[in-house]
């Protein structure tokens, strides 16, 4: 793309041929990421659609390949929306803090943790759930059981290992922290000043400031990070890996033995010892995965693009 | 309801740059009172700190007394929150709220004192502030369409009506034509002669010919020098100002000798 001429300082006009360069380059990154991404399905596709038909045994303990991916998919969806659950409500609490409520000294060093958590490899907080975080959650777990047994989520009986689908949530949602946090703390930064002390004139106090000025302006950024979160979430692979021994059931109990593993983690624990035909099994539950990640994004897509129109009106 | 402000020895920081000092004012309640100076003079500071926003920015504060009607605004058992309740504030550029409609707009100071109000008694309100910011008939068939959809001059009426709509003691207004055509702009101060019967008002203009126009009284505010603080050199009734000011700095200022 670049020549040797480009040493030579040109008279004519050499601001175009630094435009026609960059705008090539640009062109290019964007194209090599749309041929990656074609290219990450159709291997997906080749290798994974034998694996909706294969012999039985192959399924095990199911028999074919629908309820099979299906009960991996519902465990897949329910960790990452247990971690969404722990997660948004401290993200926004934490971006609120650092954007409005800290003193300045205090949020840059605050926002510089909450950053550094999110190059924290994700192997360290699978291991970190499986040995520390899972034993200390024994007791938490058995207390749920025991006086919130009645809801369906806490039914039991308390795992005694504390390995649950509860705590991987709790580890995911640590991990999906991060980004959350980081997209609403700029958002909610950006409000404009204008907004801001439009509320306060009338006499809003801060918290009610945010919620005229802040939230309203956020509110499409809030759907962007929390969609964000919910795709590392569904994605997560080691971390869940790590914390659950799971089996392909369906079940709302969060904390007891038998746990419903995710596509991901079912993937990366079963790879090593995978006959060819579960080879393409597993791989066709990453095509599933690939298209309901893509899915989730394009409904998040829909959902901002759709209340920024109401609000541009 | 209209209430007169005492200023005196006045001094505005911004962290420990001194930015206006030694004022030494008294607003009149039911007037129109304008601030006209050059930029950077500290015209908005002083407006700003009559109803306590200059303390909103990081590491501003205020030196000096503010009487409302004979109670300090600075006095530490104030609740600043409830000083911007009663001293109301219209800014430069119009701001309704852009996710609101007009009328959750008008309603919104209302609603912040969280007082629950019968539906007839929001509409009444609602009808009552457009009609004082002269904006009604313009907008009574869509109240519930987003405030952002209206111009600018209609949109900074409906910030003028979001104001009185908690029917504050004083009205602040920093700028507020300066953003706007000249038919908006003859619209609000049109508007301001008939609030005047009602509020106290301070506005701060740059242009000349508008405090003229629509102010009892001017106050004249100037840098003492390059990098000094800024200062309120003469306070006069408006007629005087603009023909005979006391002061030689103010009559080169007004008749445009500046400088």
């Amino acid at each position: 793309m670049t020549t040797t001429h480009e040493t030579e300082p040109e008279v004519s006009p050499p601001s175009q041929r630094g435009d026609r360069i960059f705008a090539g380059l640009a062109k290019s990154a964007g194209l090599v990421i749309l041929a990656a991404l074609a290219a990450v399905f159709i291997f997906l596709a080749v290798e994974g659609i034998p694996g909706v038909n294969q012999p039985a045994e192959t399924y095990a303990p199911l028999s074919s390949f629908l309820p099979y991916v299906g009960r991996l998919l519902f465990g897949t969806v329910f960790a990452a929306l247990i971690a969404l659950v722990i997660a948004v409500p401290f993200a926004l609490g934490i971006a609120l803090f650092i954007s409005h409520y800290a003193p300045r000294v205090l949020a840059a060093p605050v926002a510089y943790v909450v950053d550094l958590l999110a190059a924290v490899p994700s192997v360290v907080f699978g291991l970190w759930g499986a040995r520390a975080l899972a034993p200390q959650l024994v007791s938490v777990q058995a207390w749920l059981g025991e006086h919130l047994g009645f809801i369906p989520f806490f039914a039991g009986p308390a795992s005694v290992t504390g390995k649950t689908v509860l705590t991987a949530g709790v580890v995911l949602a640590i991990m999906i922290l991060p980004i959350i946090t980081a997209i609403s703390r700029e958002i909610f930064a950006q409000t404009p000043r204008l907004h801001e002390e439009a509320a306060l004139a009338l006499g809003a106090t801060r918290w009610e400031m945010i919620r005229y000025a802040v939230f309203p302006y956020a509110r499409s950024g809030i759907v962007s990070a929390v969609m964000l979160g919910l795709g590392r979430a569904l994605g997560e692979t080691m971390a869940v890996a790590l914390v659950l021994s799971a089996s392909p059931v369906v079940t709302l109990n969060m904390i007891s033995n038998t746990n419903p593993a995710t596509i991901a983690s079912n993937i990366a624990s079963s790879f090593a010892e995978a006959t060819p035909a579960k080879l393409s099994v597993l791989i066709a539950t990453g095509l599933v995965l690939f298209a309901f990640t893509f899915a989730v994004n394009f409904a998040a897509r829909a959902v901002v693009a759709r209340s920024e129109r109401k609000f541009s009106r | 309801m209209a209430k007169s402000i005492d200023v005196s020895d006045l001094d505005i920081y911004y962290g420990d740059f001194l930015a206006v000092q030694g004022v030494n004012m008294t607003i009149k309640a039911r007037s129109v009172t304008a601030f006209i100076g050059p930029s950077g003079c500290g015209k908005s500071t002083v407006l700003r700190s009559l109803n306590r926003m200059h303390e909103v920015i990081p590491g501003a504060r205020v030196e000096g007394k503010i009487m409302v009607d004979g109670q300090s605004l600075y006095d530490p058992s104030i609740d600043p929150v409830a000083v911007r309740r009663q001293i109301g504030m219209v800014f430069q550029r119009p701001n309704p709220f852009p996710t609101m409609s007009i009328y959750d707009n008008v309603l919104a100071g209302n609603r912040l004192n969280s007082k629950r109000m019968k539906k007839a008694e929001q509409d009444a309100i609602v009808e009552k502030s457009l009609r004082g910011a002269n904006l009604w008939n313009e907008v009574k068939d869509r109240l519930n369409k987003p405030g952002m959809g209206l111009s600018g001059g209609q949109q900074q009426r409906l910030c003028i009506a979001r104001a009185i709509a908690v029917e504050p003691q004083v009205l602040l207004m920093d700028e507020p034509c300066s953003a706007l055509d000249p038919i908006s702009t003859s619209a609000i101060e049109d508007l301001i002669h008939e609030l005047k019967s009602e509020f106290t008002i301070v506005i701060v203009t740059h242009n000349m010919q508008q405090a003229a126009r629509v102010s009892d009284d001017t106050g004249f505010f100037n840098l003492k020098a390059a990098g000094q603080p800024g200062q309120l050199v003469e306070m006069n009734a408006t007629k005087k100002m603009f023909s005979n000011p006391d002061n030689e700095a103010t009559e080169a200022y007004i008749s445009g000798r500046f400088g």
